[in-house]
């Protein structure tokens, strides 16, 4: 049957009294709770003490202030005059409508007045409702403190159990997180194995305190012996996690908003919501400021005319070397500089710089010639505006002064390039022709330590230069450059790798940078310096038809080539390797050990990973399914001073005779392992097969049949059945043709 | 290792056998005729035409007088080596995945597939290797696999058992004169996709889709070794003289097409038997290996692959040269107790 209407009760029919309904329950629920008259007062606190005649002229300026959230007249404040004729450093503020009134809370408060006064600005409501009389107790009670408890040593790892220096390093694989003990040639040592650890990957902290896990309620920070749950940060459908260089701080962020639900959140507050980044503090484990994305308008609209949403730059919040700064571009116009702990802008201004495209912090602090004071440094750049050149700044912090600038022409694109103590600045600079049509690069080299910072231009590369790379703790560098940059294709770009280092010079300091040498006709599109300098790998990764690494030696202790001889370094390539599929490369902390790996986030082919020593000698390989990530676990800086460093390498000779006597003995240790597990499997076997042949042997006896199952057979079948073969060979010695006339 | 390649198959090789004398091999592929070669030169000494069907089995009696085969045409046939003559064909009523003669060729056993309401059996025929004779049409005894199918079967030591390898990783022993289950141990995650015996068959290797190899204990069914590959396996043989297993695989032919080449893993993997460790790889084939065979003289394998090739290879001298420094000494010491 065809649904109808027919058995519908007509609506018009329908006879009900609507005031017979009981309705109460629903008008409790969902009455509309009509603003009270007190919701328009805000109190504000912090004020400067006043007389009746300073009184005016505080409320004007304090009218400027309020006027700027909503509105409200100078007889709306009322700030009571105590009976000794000076103020009680409040005042209630009346605005017209409620959602002024809690606006000026939200902006307001905390706003500094001047050097001594910060105000505080809190709904009446609240004060009546939070600080009426009886909800405070009379009477102090001391806070309970807790019992001290001794925490786990967070920095336990570092004294490997073995006593070999060993370093850690976590993997990754289909939905177990392992970490592992690095044992070189050998399996490596697990330590902990925990299924669905994380829920999209892990992380180690930059001093290697912490391993972080990602989940959707938000980041836990995991340490110590046992691998405890450290530190807990509630930042919902968090996505992506950077923290400061000295492991105070940590910075979550969300590509979601973050919504706070009704009942309130554990950690965040109601003026978190709608902001996508968090900043923490990790000894505390709570919020200290959130920020919102900055939403640029796209230039570029796609095909469908929608306009093409932005990469997110990530980290968006940088870190100053030393912990005490953050700060974000908003590229074109500012760089909002925040002071740490407190996070308020620095002298409550961002920096305007206009058409500032990019920014970087100095990695260490720096250390200018004559320069006493204490700084940090960034550089940032902003392109040609009109008939203004395009220029790169170096800034100093908290200063605000400008220290350098370089004006550069027809620039296309700039990349900021600073060496790990902050003694260079590279500007990779992108230049393009009058025509527009090739480009070329030029690098521009900042000498921070050397008086008045000069720079140094290297412009004899005729090419774009794809990557550039510092040596870690040096002053050398290795560049790519391809002739043509063409969209991505199958095939991928015929590149060049060069290498470049400074002259010798007579005397200290260092001398103008020089090229060493190029190889042509690569692939390679990315360089892996070791972290202790010296060493670099040159390789192909993220391509689909080659795989090669190439492993070079700066300071190649063969012989030198008679042309490099004014040169700090002596380069050799020292070997070769292929990796399929590789995808990550990554070296350990100590520059000993390389891991290249090929994950499946990238491609499902021969997911796995090698492990290589610094030289390029393959120590393992790996397959394994659904690999995902390997991370060397950092280690934090050494304790040791220059000098007792020093001391070290001079007596390694005698260091190094332990450690190979050590290796040595395990080796042989383990080999004999070996050799023994395979003598007894071997005798077990034997005596197997001596049971077994005399068992077989019995039971043939016992049924009465012959030792061998065919001789029986066999003789019936053979007998009278041989034969001659004869074959003949044919054999032509020589062929020999003659022509008779 | 010379190869030589034996390229008379038009579809993708089943299985591979050597007679007792190791100067023959016999080869089945899913096209329909069973192809002889020397082995020694690869030349083709015949093919025997008949089946209506792609050929899944083949075996050689210990006299090398007859072989027999199995097909998708739910027939077993028996021929005459010499002639190419069909000697006998039996009908079943599903395809026949494998045949074996026992140690003295007096017995066949062929295991059939689990198909339209018929469940996967293991039957055995009695052989008369006199080529004039009559074969004898009874089935002599029926083995039904009512848990999981058998997909390879063979014949123990003094035909006292018959063991076969079921499509859930299982291995039965079954008493070869009553057919009555002795024994069944899960030995394999995955299908067990070949069984090949010891000379002397009181132990055998099965290959796994597992990635896995596993020598067994006939008497017992005791896992003895465990070999442990990265791909799926689809065939493992045991080599005489030396102490080496030989595993062949590769990504299963329908997957192979949507990952590289490179990562099939079409090469035939030596393992050492007793120290379970990897020696060495051969490649050549470029598809997976479906059937590895060893030379009995242990002379030789020939592996046959899903491109159709089979390669026969000759040891060299750095194959029987090739020993553990444990095995040196352990010989050593033997000498000097004989002496």
């Amino acid at each position: 049957m065809a649904p109808s209407f027919d058995h519908l009760p007509d609506p018009e029919d329908d006879e009900f009294d609507e005031d017979e309904l009981d309705f109460s329950d629903l008008r409790e629920r969902f009455e509309v709770q009509l603003e009270q008259g007190l919701d328009t007062f805000v109190v504000i606190d912090g004020l400067p003490e006043v007389t009746e005649e300073t009184k005016p002229k505080l409320i004007k300026f304090l009218l400027r202030k309020l006027n700027a959230v909503g509105r409200t007249r100078e007889d709306s404040i009322f700030m009571p005059i105590g009976d000794d004729g000076k103020s009680h450093k409040f005042a209630f503020v009346e605005y017209s409508t409620p959602a002024e009134a809690l606006a000026a809370c939200k902006s307001l408060d905390g706003v500094p007045l001047d050097k001594k006064h910060t105000l505080r600005v809190n709904k009446l409501t609240d004060i009546d409702r939070f600080g009426r009389e009886g909800r405070i107790d009379e009477h102090y009670t001391p806070p309970k403190i807790e019992e001290f408890q001794e925490k786990e040593h967070l920095r336990s790892w570092l004294a490997d159990p073995s006593g070999r220096g060993r370093d850690q390093f976590v993997m990754y694989t289909d939905d177990r997180v392992r970490v592992f003990w690095n044992n070189e040639k050998d399996p490596p040592e697990p330590i902990v194995d925990r299924q669905h650890w994380t829920e999209s990957f892990v992380q180690w902290s930059p001093q290697g305190t912490y391993l972080t896990s990602m989940h959707q309620q938000g980041v836990q920070l995991w340490g110590g012996p046992s691998w405890t749950r450290q530190k807990r940060f509630a930042h919902p459908f968090v996505n992506l996690v950077d923290f400061s260089p000295g492991e105070k701080y940590l910075t979550t962020w969300s590509n979601r908003p973050i919504s706070i639900p009704e009942e309130g959140h554990p950690a965040l507050s109601v003026d978190d919501d709608g902001k996508n980044y968090v900043i923490w503090d990790i000894e505390t484990g709570k919020p200290l400021r959130s920020f919102a994305n900055i939403d640029l308008p796209s230039n570029a609209n796609d095909e469908a005319g929608q306009p093409i949403k932005r990469k997110i730059v990530w980290p968006a919040f940088k870190w100053s070397a030393d912990d005490k700064y953050v700060a974000r571009l908003t590229q074109g116009t500012s760089i909002s500089v925040y002071e740490l702990p407190r996070m308020n802008l620095l002298d409550k201004t961002t920096i305007k710089i206009e058409g500032v495209m990019d920014f970087e912090w100095a990695p260490a602090t720096p250390h200018r010639e004559g320069v006493k004071t204490y700084e940090q440094l960034f550089c940032y750049w902003t392109p040609e505006i009109g008939s203004n050149p395009a220029k790169v700044g170096l800034m100093s912090i908290p200063s605000k002064e400008v220290v350098r600038t370089l004006n550069l022409f027809s620039v296309t694109d700039a990349k900021l390039h600073w060496q790990s103590e902050a003694s260079y600045l590279c500007v990779k600079v992108d230049r393009h022709s009058k025509s527009k049509k090739s480009l070329a690069t030029s690098l521009e080299i900042f000498r921070i330590r050397e008086k008045g910072v000069p720079v140094e231009v290297v412009d004899s590369i005729k090419d774009t230069v794809i990557n550039f790379a510092w040596e870690p703790k040096g002053d050398r560098f290795v560049i790519i450059t391809t002739a043509e940059v063409v969209a991505p294709t199958a095939v991928p770009p015929k590149t060049s790798v060069s290498f470049y280092c400074p002259e010798k010079v007579k005397g200290p300091g260092v001398g103008n940078f020089k090229h060493i040498r190029t190889y042509d006709k690569k692939n390679s599109n990315a360089i892996y310096w070791s972290p202790r300098g010296r060493f670099v790998i040159v390789a192909t990764v993220h391509s689909q038809q080659s795989f090669d690494m190439e492993f070079f030696d700066m300071d190649f202790e063969g012989e030198k080539p008679e042309s490099d001889k004014d040169l700090t370094a002596n380069l050799q390539l020292m070997n070769t390797a292929e990796h399929y599929g590789v995808t990550d490369i990554d070296w350990d902390p100590t520059g000993r050990f390389v891991a290249t790996s090929a994950s499946i986030w990238k491609h499902t082919m021969e997911n796995g990973y090698h492990l290589y020593d610094f030289k390029g000698e393959q120590l393992r390989e790996e397959p394994v399914e659904k690999f995902k990530q390997w991370l060397w676990r950092p280690r934090p800086p050494t304790l040791l001073t220059k000098e007792e460093q020093k001391q070290i390498r001079k007596n390694l000779r005698e260091y190094s005779k332990i450690f190979e006597q050590e290796d040595a003995d395990r080796g042989a240790s383990a080999d004999l392992a070996v050799v023994e597990h395979r003598r007894r499997l071997l005798e077990e076997w034997m005596s197997w097969r001596a049971s077994i042949e005399e068992e077989v042997k019995e039971e043939r006896a016992a049924r009465g049949l012959p030792l061998d199952p065919l001789e029986g057979i066999i003789k019936k079948t053979t007998e009278g059945e041989d034969q001659i073969i004869e074959e003949i060979v044919e054999e032509i010695v020589e062929e020999t043709e003659e022509i008779v006339p | 290792m010379r190869p030589t390649l034996l390229q008379g198959h038009e579809r993708a090789l089943t299985q591979i056998k050597y007679n007792r004398d190791g100067d023959i091999i016999f080869s089945t592929a899913k096209d329909q005729h069973i192809c002889a070669w020397f082995s020694h030169n690869g030349e083709r000494l015949g093919t025997y035409h008949g089946h209506q069907g792609a050929i899944w089995t083949v075996d050689v009696d210990p006299t090398s007088t007859m072989i027999a085969s199995g097909a998708a045409d739910n027939t077993v046939r028996l021929w005459d080596i010499k002639t190419g003559k069909c000697l006998k064909v039996w009908d079943f009523n599903t395809a026949v995945k494998r045949v074996e003669f026992n140690e003295d060729g007096s017995k066949l056993l062929a295991v059939t597939e689990m198909r339209m309401g018929f469940l996967g059996t293991i039957v055995v025929l009695d052989i008369n290797l006199d080529v004039e004779a009559e074969q004898s049409n009874e089935k002599v005894m029926t083995i039904t696999c009512e848990e999981s199918k058998a997909i390879v079967a063979g014949w123990s030591y003094l035909s006292k058992y018959i063991i076969a390898g079921h499509e859930d990783g299982t291995v039965s022993q079954y008493d070869a004169k009553t057919g009555e289950q002795l024994d069944n141990v899960k030995v394999h995650d995955l299908d067990i996709t070949d069984l090949q015996w010891a000379p002397d068959r009181t132990y055998f290797i099965t290959a796994s889709k597992d990635k896995t190899a596993k020598l067994i204990n006939t008497r017992d069914l005791e896992v003895m070794k465990t070999y442990v590959a990265d791909t799926p396996l689809n065939s493992a043989s045991i080599t005489p003289k030396k102490d080496f297993v030989i595993l062949g695989g590769g990504q299963a032919a329908m997957d192979v097409t949507t990952t590289s080449t490179r990562q099939g893993k079409f090469e035939a993997r030596f393992y050492h038997k007793i120290f379970e460790e990897e020696i060495g790889r051969v490649r050549g084939h470029f598809g997976p290996l479906n059937t590895v065979a060893v030379d009995p003289t242990g002379k030789g394998y020939a592996s046959g692959g899903e491109d159709g090739y089979v390669r026969v290879h000759q040891f060299d001298k750095g194959y029987f040269d090739f020993t553990y420094e444990v095995e040196r000494q352990a010989r050593q010491q033997q000498q000097q107790q004989q002496m």
